[in-house]
């Protein structure tokens, strides 16, 4: 899929090139490739590249962050925000290692970036010089490709192969690594031309309609099928297709936490969020559907639960772009090998026009049971502290689902999930697979970088908020406007949560300490606010969405709330607790 | 492409899904067909010490076309987790094709090298019989040293050793498995293919960038 236009130059007439260094080739190719804003943070090793940025500040927007993984993390949520590959540049050494975490982040997340690390000189590799580190082979498991550049002439395909591979098929972090020589080398540039074909990279499978017509076949003599959506659908620029498939099919739809907001929370098929803290009617009637239609989504252990025990009565259709996933975790009864954007339309073309009240009552059913035991008191309590939730639902009520929500990891990140609402498509921004505590202040950074024109509001946890609160400084200095919320349980929930669970609530090493963060916002020049009493709620939350700027506000909410329902690890999704 | 069902063709997606493929633990022979690219060795090796599986042996080399590397690979696992580590092998970007096969499928040879002292050898044993028996042949004679050399079977290679230590083995090395596969009728059907799968525009290769009127120019 693509996710990034391409603006393909054409010279009009043959030129023979022009002297160029390595870095400044660089720099042409980002421009070519449509870049605009690059996160990164300098060093001895990528000097060169630094140099030749001096003379690119027009067209290149360098946000200098205060740590190689908030420059990554940025990177991500600019990648997810605007659909395009994010730009990251580090230095060579502990400026590379430090994008280890983001690199895996977005590998498991299937986040198109292209990293450019520097490097000590070629002659010097291998002699444990200063700030020399193996990052090809540091990086290899948690990149999709990488590439070490040791002379200048290898630049214009290097980085046309990078930016080709990391948006792509299932897109993913890309690092290329140039030593300083390469940086400096002056050489013949004759142009660059964007990559479109690697022979041995064939980055969609090619569609077989013999399976569309399974999967149609399937689908229209099933009872009681059932749809969940991932990230795929986003990635691949489907939500129209998407929507049109379940509109057509009228097959209730629940999503993974990275496929949120491909269609709206509002939508009548839309009935829920799956996986351990996910929605009651869709982890329950997982195992009562007689079809499951998987769309691009990997059954990751959280949706899935015990895998022994999970949708073992349903025939799974699979569609998705990446052949390994196919039987990887669930075994696959048809498998839709493709790009959703080119299958969905096959698939809707096939199934027959349906609507299944009596099935999608149940999932209503469900839902009002959930209601009931759950929502309504996360929601909208009366008396004692404030919840996590009526947070979520007061900020829906403000910005009705129109702006880029911004997870963390921990509860905030589940409830945040949850309750908020998604009226568009890329709005909800998360670190799924790989539960970054951290990522959301410098993703949110990056998400507004991608979407300039939208509310972008991060929601972080007291733990998760001092791993990466040195982006206050990005913050300051680049004066982006990121709303963020901290949601201070003055514990780390989540952890406490499984302690108090099945832990005896043993609460080993959960009571964090958070220093005065309306306090340490201000050092930094940012606005802010911390409120304890449910009567501040909405007016907060409105002075914030309406300053001018970045605005932190501080929200103190119930110690020892529980996120629920919970599927237990080791059990089953119909086993999911409602408390 | 073609269309059929063929179980040895990963990459054309239509392997037979949903079966219970679990099943014994049996050597099996995974033939990778990549470019020639630094690092690639080690980008496929993690991708079995990440689900802690032994490699039993491990060859690389050149194929039947130019600049196509091959890679043999042998481990021991069930057919399911096989067929998982092939997809993963075949995702990376600089490898063409995974096909895996048992060991009935394929025609395979290792070689070992035993070096024993020239004199016990000569004075002990008929080594004219040794040799006939083992399939094996003299590489080296020296006056302190005598080095033979066999192909075969992991048995063959093996039995020379515990028919050689009685004399005093010096030293021994078996070099890791090639193989033929029986049913295969080579790459370079497949290569043109990939070759022609999708290429955008005329630009096929980024070689350098070189092709004057399709170049961005500043």
């Amino acid at each position: 899929m693509e996710v990034a236009q391409q603006d393909v130059l054409t010279a009009p007439e043959e030129k023979a090139g022009i002297e160029l260094s390595g870095s400044a080739a660089l720099l042409e190719a980002l421009l070519v490739e449509g870049v605009d804003t690059i996160f990164g943070y300098p060093g001895g090793a990528i000097m060169p590249i630094y140099d030749a940025l001096y003379d690119y500040k027009e067209k290149l927007n360098h946000i200098l962050v205060r740590h190689e993984q908030g420059g990554i993390h940025a990177g991500q949520g600019y990648a997810r925000s605007s659909g395009k590959v994010g730009v990251v540049f580090a230095t060579s050494g502990p400026g590379a290692t430090n994008l280890v975490t983001g690199l895996a982040d977005a590998q498991i997340d299937s986040t198109p970036l292209v990293c450019i690390t520097g490097q000590v000189f070629a002659h010097l590799l291998g002699t444990d010089a200063f700030q020399e580190t193996d990052v090809i082979n540091i990086t290899t498991p948690v990149t999709k490709w990488n590439y070490q550049v040791t002379d200048a002439e290898e630049i214009p395909e290097a980085i046309a192969k990078a930016f080709y591979i990391a948006r792509t098929g299932r897109p993913g972090p890309v690092l290329i690594d140039i030593t300083k020589n390469a940086q400096i080398q002056k050489f013949n540039f004759k142009g660059y031309t964007p990559c479109n074909h690697i022979r041995s990279y064939r980055p969609k499978p090619i569609v077989r309609p013999q399976f569309i017509e399974q999967a149609a076949k399937v689908i229209n003599e099933a009872k009681k099928p059932f749809i969940l959506w991932g990230q795929g659908v986003l990635l691949g620029s489907a939500e129209q297709e998407f929507k049109a498939f379940v509109e057509k099919s009228g097959i209730p739809a629940a999503w993974t936490i990275l496929g949120a907001g491909a269609i709206p929370t509002d939508h009548p098929l839309n009935v829920g969020m799956l996986g351990m803290h996910g929605n009651y009617g869709p982890n329950v009637l997982t195992n009562e559907c007689d079809v499951l239609i998987a769309i691009g989504m990997r059954f990751d252990d959280r949706v899935t639960g015990r895998l022994d025990k999970y949708a073992k009565q349903a025939k799974v259709i699979h569609l998705d772009i990446d052949p390994a996933e196919i039987d990887k975790n669930v075994k696959t009864h048809v498998p839709v090998w493709g790009d959703c954007k080119e299958t969905l339309p096959l698939l809707t073309n096939l199934v027959e026009a349906k609507q299944h009240t009596e099935w999608l009552a149940k999932f209503n059913e469900f839902t009002r049971q959930e209601v009931e035991a759950v929502i309504d008191a996360e929601l909208h309590p009366t008396s004692g502290e404030m919840t996590m939730g009526e947070v979520v639902d007061q900020l829906n009520n403000l910005t009705n689902g129109d702006a880029i929500i911004v997870t963390d990891v921990g509860q905030h990140q589940m409830v945040g999930c949850r309750y908020a609402k998604f009226n568009k498509t890329r709005s909800n921004i998360t670190s799924g697979g790989l539960g970054t505590m951290g990522f959301a202040l410098p993703a949110a950074i990056g998400a507004k970088f991608g979407a300039q024109e939208s509310t972008v509001v991060a929601i972080i946890g007291d733990g998760g908020f001092q791993m990466t609160l040195q982006e206050l400084g990005t913050i300051m200095q680049s004066g982006v406007d990121v709303k963020i919320i901290i949601l201070n349980n003055r514990f780390l929930g989540m952890v406490r949560q499984w302690q108090e669970l099945f832990n005896e609530r043993r609460y080993s090493f959960v009571d964090i300490q958070s220093p005065d963060f309306v306090q340490v916002a201000k050092g930094y020049g940012i606005a802010g606010k911390c409120i304890k009493e449910r009567e501040e709620l909405q007016s907060s939350l409105k002075e914030m969405l309406d300053h001018k700027g970045s605005f932190l506000l501080e929200v103190f909410v119930t110690k020892e709330n529980n996120v629920f329902p919970m599927v237990p690890q080791g059990c089953s999704v119909s086993e999911i607790r409602l408390k | 492409m073609s269309t059929e069902l063929n179980k040895n063709d990963i990459n054309s997606k239509v392997l037979p899904t949903g079966e219970d493929l679990g099943g014994a633990r049996q050597e099996f022979n995974i033939t990778v067909y990549t470019e020639n690219q630094i690092g690639l060795l080690n980008r496929i090796a993690i991708i079995f010490t990440r689900r802690k599986i032994n490699i039993d042996s491990l060859n690389t080399s050149p194929s039947e076309i130019e600049s196509i590397h091959r890679f043999n690979i042998v481990i021991t696992e069930t057919e399911e987790v096989v067929r998982k580590v092939c997809r993963q092998i075949e995702k990376q970007v600089e490898v063409l094709k995974v096909y895996y096969h048992t060991n009935a499928d394929i025609i395979w040879q290792e070689m070992a090298l035993y070096k024993v002292p020239a004199d016990v050898i000569a004075e002990k044993a008929s080594v004219e019989r040794l040799l006939r028996e083992n399939g094996a042949r003299a590489v080296v004679i020296r006056k302190d040293y005598i080095v033979f050399e066999t192909t075969g079977h992991r048995e063959e290679t093996d039995n020379l050793i515990s028919v050689l230590q009685p004399f005093g083995l010096i030293e021994f090395v078996r070099s890791a498995r090639i193989a033929i596969i029986k049913d295969s009728d080579g790459f370079n059907r497949k290569l043109r293919e990939f070759e022609q799968d999708q290429p955008g525009e005329d630009v096929n290769e980024n070689e350098y960038l070189n092709q004057g009127q399709k170049v961005f120019t500043m």
